[in-house]
């Protein structure tokens, strides 16, 4: 806790050093990294140990005093927040380098404070520090997103996420004063029962859910990602948004045993969110704005593990509720370390070609080899294959589901997850497979993509060891179980825990020698294939040659065609829009089509809601032209008639 | 005595009337400075002389209000070289008019209001809601910065007031706190005044607005 607290200091410190109109802008990242890494190695120890620590600081607020606290469940958010905190600070030290100083400086400066923020919502536990960390979350993340804001789009961006962010908050105030007794929003005190918990609850599912990116409330993420520099993307998409989950899972402390209901509504909140997020994803053609909807994807698959571990909790079924949990506060640690990676290696593309269209890329591989082979681990390891981690925590899910089905508990959602969550891992293996082959693989399809150049030493440090990371999660299934155990017994009621782990102790064991036997397996054949090879001549060929005179890059598979198969199968929910411009004649000249998927929620949901208000809104302009005489009649007028009414 | 403080309501009601129906913003100034001095009159005429510090606090607030806010605003004047108020968003006879109707409107209020009347007589307590009154019309109606100004110290004149007649216990911390409030605004807003006039070449507020709200 001391640690943390160093932590916070440093972090304030490095924010205030980097705001000074001075050169000392530039220990901003050394800070954050330093600040990051001491943060995680606290978060370790206490995951380690299990220990709880409070700790109240001499400080008068408002409300409330200002305590602090670690126990397992803050402790593992703790430790995601300070390894990919402190790996994107040395990634993003190299991304900015060369821009602006002045720029940089105050970049940093907010970083410091998001970090910081994040640490703090996590420790706090009274509702007033948690709202006010909230705030500064949201604030510092704002301005990092904007980062760019002479760039066209860029500040439209920045708004929606400000607004999506701010509507959530007023639902967490609401949520707040709901759970408060007694005037005090220490969490100790925090309760509710009944309907009133119902009510808490779905407070949380909206206020966290703007956060995490629940579908329909997602509409901020693929905007507010692709602009951001791409290390404050890892970072808001690695952490930023879990902190949404850390949210909804703090306040299911303070609920008491969930019935049913709730985990049904979780299970189909996941359920739509990872199919609509992994839909678009495939959609789009933007490599960040792919990546953000893949986000959302796996937010809905979070969301579903914790629907599964909820209904287990209700049904007082100790494995599902067990396997569940767990999956999904695994799923939390993996995404944070691939989704990271991922935009990671999105970003070094865009840094070496400027662009991150994928239909001006390609064949970067063999230009970025480095970054061109983490990327793939991290692409594997997002669509769940073995032996990586994000198949670890899909496997539990899976386990919770079947387990639920057969047991008899919960069968119809236990089929809603395990149909939606293979439908979800079917299509984001082809969404990745797209992302991968389109960017990486195949010829070049422009200038920019032919003079690409691998990223620096610092950059693609962090993104090797972000993939083996995911390696040795995923070997390492076994002791990630253990570590995020602790903070999983927490939602869990006390006497449910102790066989169930055994059975998933048990069960991941097996995983993990299942795994070294398929690594086993893929170098036996690997050499194999060499040895085969050997003495042969191997010509190496034009991908999608096709045995063609004279090809072309532009032979190849686009972003649009490569998905267009499934496009045509979710038409009704994606509303692709076609520009095509046909081929005529019998010497055609010259051919176009453009596709466009803008968000269906965006479309036909936020935006005539947003255009009735505004409607309302201007009846309202009258009363409000932004004149100071105006203004001040409206209060003396309201004063005299108070003062008339009370007489009267 | 209690002749001479009821001459002095009347008066400081006659000089309300006399802010609201004039143009020139000299006699407004005038008008306003004479209003704190009948207003630090008041409070030393009650049956019984207040303590001698007490006066000491009001000889001080008189000597700001009177003299030394007075002043700045005339210097504001004599820098932005403005004389009149000559397009006000209402009328003077259509002011003067309000005026009483909000007259009444405050004889009517002082007569419900339970205060302990503290041998002040009827007129009291209507005059001082009606000089707060004042002050929020002429910050309403008027278009220059300094019949603003002027409003709002006529305002504070009028709250003024009426912490003294009605505050039983120690109403001059409270007192002290108002005066510095208003200092500090007038210091602004004189200063703000120059600046504005500098920048655009008027003082007009109306237009200061429009202007933002195009841009």
């Amino acid at each position: 806790m001391t640690l943390l607290l160093i932590c916070l200091a440093l972090l304030l410190a490095g924010a205030a050093a980097c705001a000074l109109p001075l050169r000392s802008g530039v220990i901003g990242p050394y800070a954050a990294t330093g600040a990051a890494v001491l943060a995680s190695v606290a978060g370790f120890t206490t995951l380690i140990t299990g220990a709880m620590q409070t700790v109240t600081l001499p400080v008068h607020l408002p409300f409330d005093t200002l305590r602090l606290g670690l126990d397992p469940l803050s402790a593992l958010f703790v430790l995601l927040i300070g390894v990919i905190g402190a790996l994107a600070a040395v990634y993003g030290r190299g991304y900015l380098a060369g821009q602006d100083r002045r720029k940089t400086a105050l970049s940093w400066c907010w970083y410091n404070l998001l970090v910081a923020a994040m640490l703090l919502v996590v420790l706090a536990r009274t509702g007033f520090i948690f709202l006010v960390a909230w705030e500064v979350m949201s604030l510092a993340s704002f301005f990092l997103v904007v980062h760019d804001h002479e760039k066209s789009g860029v500040l439209r961006a920045g708004w929606i996420y400000l607004i999506a962010t701010h509507l959530g908050t007023a639902f967490l105030l609401v949520m707040f004063l709901l759970l408060g007794r007694d005037g005090s929003l220490d969490f100790a005190h925090l309760a509710a029962a009944g309907v009133s918990a119902s009510l808490v609850f779905a407070l949380a599912l909206v206020g966290f859910g703007t956060k995490a990116g629940f579908v329909p409330l997602h509409v901020w993420l693929p905007e507010a990602h692709p602009v951001a520099p791409s290390h404050v993307s890892a970072l808001m998409s690695g952490v930023m948004i879990k902190i949404g989950l850390y949210g909804l899972l703090r306040v299911l402390t303070f609920l008491g045993p969930p019935p049913a209901g709730w985990g049904w509504t979780l299970v189909s909140i996941g359920a739509v969110t990872g199919l609509t997020g992994v839909l678009f994803a495939l959609a789009q053609h933007d490599l960040k704005r792919l990546l953000a909807y893949s986000s959302v994807e796996n937010v809905g698959i979070i969301a579903l593990a914790l629907g599964m571990g909820l209904l287990g909790i209700a049904a007082g079924d100790p494995v599902v509720s067990t396997l569940g949990i767990c999956a999904a506060l695994l799923h939390v640690v993996n995404h944070a370390l691939f989704k990271s990676l991922l935009f990671f290696g999105a970003g070094a593309v865009i840094h070496a070609t400027g662009t991150d269209r994928m239909d001006r890329l390609g064949g970067l591989l063999r230009l970025m080899p480095r970054t061109g082979t983490a990327f793939l681990v991290g692409a594997a390891a997002i669509s769940a294959l073995p032996p990586l981690n994000g198949f670890i925590s899909e496997f539990l899910v899976y386990a919770a589901a079947f387990k639920a089905v057969s047991a008899g508990t919960h069968p119809w959602s236990g089929l809603v997850a395990v149909a939606g969550l293979a439908l979800i891992g079917g299509l984001a293996a082809a969404c990745f497979a797209k992302a991968f082959g389109i960017v990486f693989l195949g010829a070049p399809r422009s200038a920019a993509a032919v003079q690409a150049h691998e990223a620096s030493l610092s950059m693609n440090g962090v993104m090797v060891l972000l993939a083996v990371l995911c390696v040795m999660t995923g070997l390492g299934g076994l002791w990630m179980v253990r570590w995020v155990a602790p903070a999983a017994s927490q939602l869990l009621p006390p006497d449910m825990t102790t066989d169930a782990l055994q059975t998933l102790f048990d069960m991941l064991g097996r995983i993990g020698y299942a795994a070294l036997a398929l690594i086993a397996c893929a170098a036996g054949l690997y050499g194999l294939r060499t040895a085969l090879l050997r003495r042969r001549e191997v010509r190496q060929d034009e991908t999608w040659g096709c045995g063609y005179v004279a090809p072309t890059a532009r032979m190849q598979y686009s972003a649009s065609s490569f998905v267009q198969p499934i496009g045509v199968m979710f038409a009704a929910l994606l509303r692709t829009r076609h520009y095509l411009h046909a081929p005529h004649g019998l010497f055609p000249t010259g051919a176009r089509l453009h596709t466009d998927t803008p968000d269906v929620f965006v479309q036909s949901l936020f935006a005539p809601a947003l255009r009735v208000l505004v409607r309302l809104a201007a009846a309202f302009r009258d009363l409000q032209q932004g004149r100071t005489h105006q203004c001040i009649l409206y209060i003396v007028a309201t004063l005299l008639l108070l003062l008339i009414w009370h007489l009267g | 005595m209690q002749a001479v403080r009821e001459i002095l309501v009347i008066v400081l009601i006659l000089l309300n009337f006399r802010l609201l129906g004039t143009s020139r913003l000299g006699a407004c100034v005038q008008t306003v400075a004479l209003q704190a001095v009948v207003i630090g009159l008041l409070p030393l005429l009650g049956p019984r002389l207040p303590a001698p510090w007490v006066i000491a606090m009001v000889a001080a607030a008189t000597l700001v209000k009177a003299v030394v806010l007075p002043a700045l605003v005339r210097r504001a004047l004599r820098e932005t070289g403005v004389v009149r108020e000559l397009e006000p968003l209402m009328g003077y006879t259509l002011s003067i008019l309000t005026g009483t109707g909000l007259l009444v409107l405050c004889y009517l209020a002082g007569r419900q209001l339970q205060l302990p009347q503290g041998g002040a007589g009827q007129l009291l307590i209507p005059a001082t809601l009606f000089t707060m009154l004042t002050g929020l019309f002429l910050i309403v109606a008027r278009r220059k910065a300094i019949t603003q100004v002027l409003g709002f110290l006529v305002l504070e004149n009028g709250i003024y007031l009426f912490g003294v007649a009605f505050a039983v216990h120690e109403p001059w911390l409270v007192q002290t706190g108002v005066l510095l409030d208003v200092f500090a605004a007038v210091f602004v807003m004189g200063i703000t005044i120059y600046q504005i006039n500098r920048e655009f070449d008027h003082i007009d507020t109306d237009r200061l607005s429009t202007q933002g709200l195009k841009r």
